[in-house]
């Protein structure tokens, strides 16, 4: 077994045990170091994953699939986990406990790289609960507030019952199929009731990952209890890793005929539902919740028409790095305003501080798709894919949504700019927490104008068996 | 140069936004930059020979795997329109603001719209005329909400909410065009040589229609205009007026370029169906510009009735009826000029707008009257704006209206017929609304009425000006656009 094809996720698993053991040592105020390991950490792995661009096999006897999709899947996770680490230490910083928050959170962050890789699937079973149960505790990390509670109350009950689904369906499909390896199975004819059952029931488990419909009931809350930082992770690391693993499943069985609109429905669903109930939300944390599930329903397009479009894997990896970056920028503007969520609280902010105002609405306009930000290629990439691949009809509906959504994204961007400022200017965080809101919200921008060279790069991606 | 013309504005957006200027500094760099852009077009407009298709092209790839690059050209269409949205853009930003807070915000506003708008006129790549189209958006809604008055963030959210729509039906429609040629290109000139649906019955049929519905949306068309009352009536009055002059054109321009252009066959089949729509347009937008007490609604209303004489002079210009080619030529041309003319007028009418809300702070045309004496420019200049407006001759708008009947009657002579009540009654309106205004008594409050400023008076002599040599001496402006002769 070549070890090294594995480097990136045993620097993950080091880097959480060096900041276990910092943070046993450490007393109360100096835990913020424990940062550092960790950082370290997704740097070398960030960098490994960087040198093994150009592989496409399958290691560790098959089950993990090193390709496209899991090196971005690597970038986009590595990236992302340290974006909303840099925000832990002063968030934090008043709390008895948090040493152990870098250690859990790279756990979280090697689940969902792992979910992205699996190429089997018990490990894709593995690497759903390490993310999973890992993600329990990251939700309810503010032991003493009951909103936090709830989150981590509410994630943990949902997720139970969809592991509990993914797992019989896995079994399901192996006692059906006689195994469970991709490469084996997708020479398998998987006609039988029964494997099929297993099949949808897969896709419910992931769905609750993904935060799609049925199992996203869990996001706004997240959205709104979990420690800022925690919710920044919880809603974009976990959905990469689920939608490639999903990419993955849709591939394998091009024949299956119920998968395609399967997805297709619960896409359209998990848009419409999302955007609905973000319309009517006063709290910032939890519209930018709903507005998670909604992206996720539009990620799940590009699923529905894996293998028909050639487009639609580039597409989706490009439209998850774009989610990613407009969501932590969103994110990381909260922190930066130490949490505050009221709709109210963000009258006339881009009079009293107009760099973290305009990197709020620069987010929120690329999770609309206006051009030229990052958000807008990655939505046009997956318009393409869509409809290249006969689902007009999914662009449609994805096309109504993106009006819908808008009218909520602007429900927060007009009072941000038109209302009158109330009270004094908001505090802040911490300096660190300012840089990656606005060095984030820069990139929202940057990389939408010059997304060339990545979208090259993606759409010479490919994925395994 | 197009690209200098198109970048300058951006560039002083970005130096507005970040640079600590005063008010009157932010509007001298402000009209600076907009006259050295327009001045850049009037270099391309000097080296441009009619009717001898794009020239002044450039061209740098922009996302090679979709193959959109960054192309810029001009022909005789789109080169009276930058033309005409470039001088209007130094108009707009010369014009005094209304309310004066955030000088160097609301100019780098200004700017930016500027470079979307030019960028809209001049690109040659479908996609960035997208990406130009979105921005326009952007940039009119942060105008109209942060210094717009009355209920001004609910009118810019109802107008991004409902164009945005219409420009996403667009995108879908440019991706499904686009997609139909291997490999991909988003190049103009490629679909137009291409024609890539041609022959497709029913794809072709619902890829005019995303067309068609998103650019009716922007014109905007019977019966999808009613973000434009409000977005117009809460917009401060220059923001009005390059929403009324420069950004309805683009759902005008966006018809001609590509569905016209790009989909010549099934744009001929319903081609009929879209001059039905325009005579709606022409009638409803009169008839409901009668009944309005507010002088901005009634002047915005009067914009759906010249948006719909543009679109019938497109629809009959794209229509395939043979043996009339000169006639939709004519039309053609009708709508060109109609385009500029109606920027250049309606303008001027939404400044003059601007200028009589900015000295009493009511848009009812009822609490005024009697300004003649009190303000004689002001009604010189509105007055000349409207009889412009109704289609005077000797001023602009007679110069196209009269070639876009000419040709119409040719083609569907019935459908003429009944638009020219449209003409019949703006004149009726815009003389009602003089007289309301300028003559009769005057109401006391008025007695301090002071006329139009220097900066304001010339200006408007600038644009009034222009309107009037169309009128008079058209023929420079009709050999630029250089249809069917060349």
């Amino acid at each position: 077994m070549p070890l090294a094809d594995l480097g990136p996720e045993i620097a993950l698993i080091a880097g959480a045990l060096a900041a276990l053991l910092m943070a046993m040592a450490l007393p109360q105020p100096r835990l913020g170091l424990c940062l550092w390991p960790a950082l370290a950490a997704l740097a070398v792995a960030g960098t490994w994953a960087v040198a093994q661009a150009d592989a496409a096999r399958l290691t560790f006897s098959g089950v993990w699939a090193l390709d496209g999709a899991t090196l971005w899947a690597r970038i986009l996770i590595v990236t992302a986990t340290a974006l909303c680490l840099i925000l832990a230490p002063r968030w934090f910083a008043t709390d008895r406990r948090h040493g152990e928050f870098y250690a859990l959170t790279l756990f979280s962050a090697l689940g969902a790289i792992a979910m992205a890789a699996a190429a089997d699937l018990l490990q894709l079973v593995m690497a759903v609960l390490l993310s999973s149960v890992t993600g329990y505790v990251l939700a309810a990390f503010h032991r003493d507030w009951a909103l936090s509670v709830e989150a981590g109350m509410k994630y943990f009950l949902i997720g139970a019952l969809a592991n509990a689904l993914l797992v019989i369906g896995a079994i399901l499909v192996m006692g059906m199929a006689g195994t469970s390896d991709y490469a084996a199975l997708a020479r398998t004819d998987l006609g039988q009731p029964l494997a099929l059952a297993g099949l949808a029931l897969i896709v419910a488990g992931l769905a609750f990952k993904l935060g799609a419909v049925p199992g996203h009931a869990w996001m706004p809350d997240v959205a709104e209890g979990a420690p800022v930082p925690a919710a920044a992770f919880l809603t974009v690391v976990p959905k990469i890793g689920a939608a490639l693993a999903l990419f993955r499943l849709v591939q394998l069985f091009p024949e299956v005929e119920m998968l395609r609109p399967l997805i297709a429905a619960l896409s359209v669903a998990t848009m419409t539902l999302g955007n609905l109930a973000a319309l009517w939300q006063d709290d910032l944390r939890r519209l930018l919740g709903w507005s998670s599930v909604s992206q996720s329903g539009y990620a799940l397009m590009a699923v529905a028409v894996a293998d028909l479009a050639p487009d639609a894997l580039p597409a989706l990896l490009w439209f998850l790095a774009a989610y990613a970056l407009a969501n932590v920028t969103g994110f990381a503007v909260v922190a930066q305003l130490r949490g505050r969520t009221a709709l109210a609280d963000y009258h006339g902010l881009i009079a009293a501080r107009p760099g973290l105002a305009a990197a709020l609405i620069v987010a929120l306009l690329s999770l609309t798709g206006i051009p030229p930000l990052i958000g807008f290629t990655g939505k046009l990439e997956l318009f393409v894919a869509t409809l290249d691949g006969g689902y007009g009809w999914l662009a449609l509906a994805a096309v109504a949504n993106t009006v819908l959504s808008l009218g909520y994204y602007l429900r927060v961007i007009g009072p941000v700019c038109f209302a009158a400022p109330e009270g004094p200017p908001p505090a802040c965080l911490s300096r660190a927490a300012g840089a990656v809101a606005l060095g984030s919200g820069a990139a929202v921008v940057g990389i939408g104008l010059f997304a060339g060279p990545f979208l090259a790069r993606a759409a010479g991606a490919v994925v395994l068996p | 140069m197009l690209t200098f013309a198109i970048l300058l504005p951006f560039a002083g957006a970005a130096l507005l936004a970040s640079a600590p200027l005063s008010a009157g500094q932010s509007r001298l760099a402000a009209i600076l930059v907009a006259a050295l852009s327009l001045g850049a077009l009037c270099v391309v407009w000097a080296g441009f020979i009619p009717g001898a298709g794009f020239q002044a092209v450039q061209e740098a790839p922009w996302i090679p795997p979709l193959g959109v690059a960054w192309r810029v050209g001009v022909d005789g269409i789109s080169l009276p329109l930058a033309l005409m949205s470039g001088l209007l853009f130094v108009a707009a930003i010369a014009w005094p603001m209304e309310r004066e807070v955030n000088a160097r915000a609301y100019y780098a506003w200004f700017l930016f719209l500027e470079g979307a708008s030019l960028g809209l006129f001049l690109t040659l790549d479908l996609l960035i005329f997208y990406v130009f189209f979105d921005l326009s958006l952007v940039g009119m809604y942060f105008l109209i909400g942060r210094w717009g008055h009355g209920d001004a963030p609910r009118a810019a959210l109802k107008f991004f909410l409902y164009t945005l729509a219409g420009s996403l039906l667009i995108l879908l429609a440019l991706i499904a065009l686009v997609l139909s040629v291997d490999p991909l290109s988003f190049d103009m000139r490629d679909m137009i040589a291409l024609q890539p649906v041609a022959g497709m019955d029913l794809r072709a049929g619902l890829i005019l229609l995303g067309f068609v519905l998103g650019f009716a949306i922007k014109t905007p068309l019977f019966p999808l205009h009613t973000w434009l009352p409000p977005a117009h009536v809460d917009a401060p009055g220059p923001a009005s007026a390059i929403l009324a002059g420069v950004l309805l054109k683009m759902g005008t321009y966006g018809l001609v370029r590509i569905p016209m252009q790009m989909l010549r066959e099934t744009f001929a089949t319903y081609a009929l169906a879209l001059g039905v729509v325009a005579l709606a347009s022409i009638l409803w937008g009169s008839i409901v510009a009668f009944a309005q007490d507010n002088i901005k609604r009634r002047i915005a209303y009067t914009s759906v009735n010249h948006m719909g004489y543009a679109v019938l002079g497109i629809a009959v210009a794209g229509s395939a009826v043979t043996g009339q080619e000169a006639a939709r030529d004519l039309a053609l041309n009708g709508a060109v000029i109609e385009m500029v003319a109606h920027g250049l007028i309606t303008g001027a009418l939404f400044l003059i707008a601007g200028s009589i809300w900015a000295r009493t702070g009511t848009y009812e045309i009822d609490s005024y009257g009697g300004l003649a004496g009190r303000a004689p420019r002001l009604m010189g200049a509105m007055g000349l704006a409207s009889f412009a407006s109704l289609g005077l001759p000797g001023l602009a708008g007679f110069v196209a209206e009269v070639q876009i009947f000419v040709g119409a009657f040719a083609v569907w002579p019935w459908l003429a017929a009944i638009a020219l009540l449209g003409l019949i009654v703006t004149a009726a309106l815009f003389l009602g609304m003089l007289q309301r205004v300028f003559l009769g008594e005057r109401p006391p409050a008025l007695d301090g009425f002071a006329d139009l400023t220097r900066t304001e008076f010339g200006v408007l002599a600038v644009l009034l000006g222009l309107v009037v040599l169309i009128g008079v001496w058209p023929a420079w402006l009709i050999d630029m656009i250089a249809l069917g002769g060349g």
